[in-house]
């Protein structure tokens, strides 16, 4: 089954009489449609509710409580050993293009793993790596690079297949003088106007409203691009989720919410995060056109976000795709994840289904990968890392007029006062401060 | 849940006056339920002062009286047309001028789009149409988040809280999204277009959840700007300089103002400026400071005072922008004054008087005559039946400037 087919397998409310026959055989109630309809004389039409609030709802008598659907299928394009199942569901890319998504892929992880050490050496403040979850990088390839990314924290991939380059993620990490955000946050907290992806925040899913009004935005400039907004599994218990999703339906907002379910947050796993049928269900429960994808295979990724972006920017509405993945990496480098789940459990995940295994499979199958190359990209990212690591650590750090600027587009005159208090004190006690770190 | 007091109820406000000392007493009129009563219960003569917002001498009622305004001078508005508006309406002109110059501004909020519930929308969407004007669910934090994304994309959005009560499930938006948003990015994006409107304070029978002050909870965070108008006329500029300015800026609106104030407001647009005080009575002996609807009860104040201290001359301050505030004006005044009174509805602890007094004391701490007194809300849920006890009425600021005088 296709991308799009699934979605409209998913898809409730406006999608008509189809997808409403469809839920009222999975809450149980079509032996009781069936008793109206053929009641008495045998002909006499089910009534519907007049009531505003369910305009296709139809009485029953009998008394029941919905509690379940049919789970909600996952979309696969190929297995766990990278052999596509169904040929005509196989992407449409480029030998280029492809290699390069991969290497991206292969990137991302070299740079996880030098800056996960380099935290544990002491070297930076923070980190947190997307091991496991390789496979998001699928929905960058899908959007029009003028989209706008809201993301949650663990979209580097996305930046990267952006063309965020080695050093700017870096620079970031390290707040040095180049740091985009001038360094005012822990590593990881990236953004790029120029790539349109909005800087992170860490309050989880504050974003999703936001990016809803993005949308909103864009549609009204008519320049059909949509949003695309990032989040956990765990996120989609904020408040600002519900009240996101809810905004975009009503308002009719091009927007793809992406939900990156990945068993954990932090220690808190899925069973404990929410009952039903898993992100999906609460999309259809808004109306909205919904899929759940494999989100370990980077194909499937590709194709539902390409199809949730057509139906968003033709059709002004959003789009819910809940891509299932598993965590292997620890949340941040705060947390280790063995104080509540086995290592074992990490491994055989790692080792049963890896999305850059899964990948380079399906490229060896294609013949646009050899075995050696894997090697040879990866010491070359190594070494690439390295070189941009070594040039972020020695850079300064942001001027210390940095500290103040900004927070308003002027400095209103009590900062100006604060400003001169501080810049008095830095004369008198310059070693104190350890100004011969900051930039001028 | 959300309560809606009726249009002519919300038009009907509580007194400011109060039974007081007995000095006060003979003066003091028996009242009728003023909620209850077409009558303005407002007004009440104490010795023979025709007392509240609808015998304000603030109010620019005539056309000679609004040119004679130097900031609606130095806009170049005083001399053309002008209009009998209220707050309601001077609002509506604002908002009405903002979709007219900007294409890219929107307004929206729960029930805005059949005018909202105090009807300052009223008439837009038929205007402006539905895709500019448009109702949200009911969801603050939503309303507040969706405006930020409108804003991060370099639109204009005006988002209305139905009750500034009811702005507390966005918080979060607000204080950690909407006030960081150019810092946390390096000024890689901003959110300058946001503009959320609340009505706030005290309507007499508003009880806990109609009637809150919240604007110092906004006051302690870096990076928003928050503005409270006393006036038609200042609520249309300061608004429309709201929503101009380069920062997410909170607009609360006192909607005991909304059709109580009334002034001939010019039909031009203008702006006035944000973080700006202004001197609305020039005196001598000593400053008293407010803002928003509170202005009333202190004009009323400073007319008992100067009545019953023959001589005694006091400074009123409306200091209009809350946050980034002007300090510079207050400070001034109180070097010739030697005295300060900051009052405000919002409970007295760790209100805004607080940080005023506080600031005024580092700055003129050698020329002080007499403890700052803070006149303010009591320490209690905003008081359905007690409010009269509850509000910084005139009577409290009489005896606090009194007190202040006399020290």
């Amino acid at each position: 089954m296709s991308a799009s087919a699934l979605f409209r397998t998913a898809c409730t409310g406006r999608a008509g009489l189809p997808a409403m026959a469809r839920h009222s055989k999975a809450l149980g109630l079509l032996p009781s449609i069936q008793a109206a309809l053929f009641s008495g004389s045998g002909s006499a039409p089910r009534k519907k509710v007049m009531f505003p609030g369910a305009l296709t709802s139809e009485y029953t008598h009998d008394l029941r409580f919905a509690s379940s659907v049919e789970s909600i299928p996952t979309y696969q394009v190929m297995d766990t050993d990278g052999r596509v199942l169904d040929a005509a569901n196989e992407p449409h890319m480029s030998k280029e293009e492809a290699r390069n998504i991969y290497k991206n892929m292969l990137i991302l992880n070299a740079m996880d793993q030098i800056l996960y050490e380099a935290q544990r050496q002491g070297r930076i403040s923070f980190y947190m790596t997307s091991f496991g979850e390789e496979a998001l990088i699928g929905s960058a390839a899908a959007l029009d690079s003028k989209d706008h990314v809201f993301g949650q924290y663990r979209e580097a991939g996305v930046l990267l297949q952006r063309g965020f380059t080695l050093e700017q993620f870096m620079n970031q990490c390290y707040s040095n003088e180049k740091d985009l955000g001038k360094g005012r946050q822990m590593p990881i907290h990236y953004g790029s106007k120029e790539l349109h992806f909005q800087t992170i925040s860490s309050p989880l899913a504050t974003q999703i409203p936001q990016a809803a009004g993005a949308a909103y935005a864009m549609r009204r400039e008519g320049s059909k691009q949509c949003a695309i907004c990032y989040f956990g599994e765990g996120a989609a218990s904020e408040g600002d989720f519900h009240a996101g999703l809810n905004m975009a339906a009503t308002l009719g907002c091009p927007v793809i919410f992406y939900c990156r379910n990945n068993g954990y947050a932090i220690s808190t796993p899925s069973i404990e995060q929410y009952r039903g049928d898993g992100i999906a269900s609460r999309g259809i429960g808004y109306g909205i056109d919904t899929i759940r994808v494999d989100g370990n295979d980077i194909w499937a990724i590709y194709s539902a976000t390409k199809a949730a972006r057509k139906i968003a920017v033709e059709q002004n509405k959003p789009v819910l795709i809940e891509a299932m993945t598993y965590r292997v990496s620890h949340h941040s480098t705060s947390d280790d994840s063995s104080a509540y789940r086995s290592t074992k459990e990490v491994e055989d995940w790692s080792k049963r289904d890896n999305p850059i295994s899964r990948m380079r499979a399906w490229l060896e199958g294609k013949g646009w990968w050899t075995k050696s190359e894997d090697a040879e990209v990866t010491k070359a990212a190594k070494a690439d890392v390295l070189r941009a690591f070594a040039a972020a650590e020695t850079l300064k750090k942001p001027s210390i007029r940095h500290l103040f600027e900004d927070v308003y587009d002027q400095l209103p005159p009590e900062l100006e006062r604060e400003r001169a208090e501080i810049e008095g004190l830095i004369r008198k006690y310059p070693d104190y401060y350890q100004v011969n770190e900051f930039a001028k | 849940m959300f309560l809606r007091p009726s249009l002519s109820r919300a038009m009907l406000l509580g007194s400011r006056s109060s039974s007081a000392t007995p000095r006060l007493a003979p003066f003091l009129r028996p009242q009728s339920r003023g909620y209850s009563s077409s009558v303005d219960s407002s007004v009440e003569p104490i010795r023979g002062l025709d007392l509240g917002v609808a015998h304000s001498k603030l109010l620019l009622r005539t056309v000679a009286s609004m040119r004679g305004n130097t900031e609606l001078q130095a806009q170049g508005v005083s001399e053309g047309d002008s209009k009998k508006m209220n707050m309601c309406q001077a609002i509506n002109d604002a908002m009405r001028h903002t979709l007219a110059s900007d294409d890219t501004a929107v307004v929206f909020g729960e029930d805005v789009a059949f005018g909202g519930v105090f009807r300052c929308s009223v008439g837009l969407a038929e205007e402006f149409g539905n895709e500019r004007i448009f109702n949200t669910p009911l969801t603050e934090q939503g309303i507040a988040g969706f405006a930020i994304g409108m804003a991060a994309m370099g639109h204009t959005a005006v988002a209305e809280i139905q009750f500034a009560d009811y702005i507390f499930p966005a918080f979060d938006q607000i204080v950690n999204e909407a006030a960081k948003y150019r810092y946390r990015s390096g000024n890689e994006f901003n959110v300058g277009g946001l503009t959320i409107r609340a009505p706030c304070a005290a309507v007499g029978h508003g009880g806990h959840y109609h009637s809150q002050s919240p604007e110092a909870f906004f006051a302690h965070v870096p990076g928003l700007k928050v503005v409270v108008p006393r006036s038609p006329i200042q609520a249309k500029g300061l608004l429309l300089a709201a929503i101009r300015d380069p920062n997410p800026t909170l607009f609360f609106e006192p909607k005991i103002l909304y059709r109580s104030a009334a002034e001939q407001v010019p039909t031009d647009d203008y702006v006035l400026p944000l973080s700006k005080a202004e001197v609305v009575r020039a005196g001598k002996d000593v400053t008293v400071v407010g803002y928003g609807a509170q202005m009333y009860a202190l004009e009323n104040a400073i007319q008992m005072i100067e009545r019953d201290m023959p001589g005694v001359t006091c400074e009123l301050i409306d200091l209009r922008t809350i946050l980034p505030y002007d300090a510079d004006t207050v400070a001034e005044s109180v070097m010739r004054t030697g005295r300060l009174v900051v009052a405000h509805e919002a409970p007295r602890t760790q209100g805004f008087a607080a940080e005023l007094a506080a600031e005024i004391q580092e700055r003129c701490f050698l020329r002080l005559e007499s403890p700052i007194e803070r006149v303010c809300g009591l320490f209690v849920p905003h008081p359905l039946v007690f409010e009269r006890f509850y509000m910084p009425c005139a009577v409290r600021c009489y005896e606090a400037i009194r007190r202040s005088l006399t020290y």
